[in-house]
């Protein structure tokens, strides 16, 4: 599936695409709006990747109950992605130490990566867009 | 935003059509969608729609039509999962159309 998005048929130029994640999910528009936005890129066939750092991490935790403030779920979303053929979903390690986090706490498969190796994907981007 | 009654009821829509409140859902508001997107349900249309909804359920999206196309492939077979199928029962594009029909917003990344 991947192979086939970035391998294309050579009819467009293919650029690594990061997404950074900062922000807890609610309270603030930034972690539903930078979803709707690596949805629509994964129509481009692009090189997504996204990353989730500080509060960002929250976006992805399970059993978010959204009730109380009236405002819509969207953590569901993220097992979407993999239907949208985005699969390269990374957590920055710290982050989640820092909130007591680990990897069964996410709502889905991701790679957790330290500050070195975090950094060394970014060096590797062509566009990094934070949100 | 604009009302419309559907067998006695009134139900918010958005400017396009789509209604506002998914839960309000039900047979009645798909066929008075269908009959405003011109198109005529049968079997086929219904399995659609209601992969939608159970999609939506699951991800509270509607999908991208590329991404409907390959999971209704999954679900239903590759001889329902390709555009030819889809677009002969939804001429004007059945992301747009089915969602309609199915009570869902117009899914994200559909210009």
């Amino acid at each position: 599936m991947s192979d086939m998005d970035e391998m294309d048929d050579g009819s467009g130029i293919v650029k690594k695409f990061m997404f950074l994640n900062r922000k807890a999910p609610h309270g603030t528009v930034y972690a539903l709006e930078g979803l709707e936005v690596v949805l629509i890129t994964a129509a481009f066939d692009q090189d997504v990747s996204m990353v989730f750092t500080d509060d960002g991490v929250y976006q992805l935790l399970k059993g978010i109950d959204t009730k109380g403030i009236e405002v819509k779920d969207f953590s569901k979303t993220y097992r979407a992605l993999d239907g949208y053929d985005i699969e390269k979903l990374y957590v920055d390690q710290a982050s989640m130490d820092a909130r007591g986090l680990t990897e069964d706490d996410l709502i889905v498969d991701v790679t957790v990566l330290s500050v070195d190796e975090m950094a060394n994907l970014m060096a590797e981007q062509d566009v990094v867009i934070s949100f | 935003m604009p009302m419309v009654n559907i067998a006695g009821k009134d139900y918010e829509v958005d400017e396009e059509g789509y209604l506002i409140d998914l839960s309000q859902w039900n047979e009645d508001i798909a066929k008075y969608m269908a009959v405003e997107e011109k198109v005529d349900l049968t079997e086929g249309h219904w399995e659609v729609v209601n992969f939608l909804r159970e999609y939506y359920a699951e991800y509270q999206i509607a999908p991208a039509v590329r991404v409907l196309t390959k999971a209704i492939g999954k679900k239903l077979g590759p001889d329902k999962g390709n555009n030819k199928y889809l677009y002969e029962l939804f001429p004007y594009g059945p992301a747009k159309q089915a969602c309609k029909i199915a009570g869902l917003p117009k899914p994200t990344g559909c210009i």
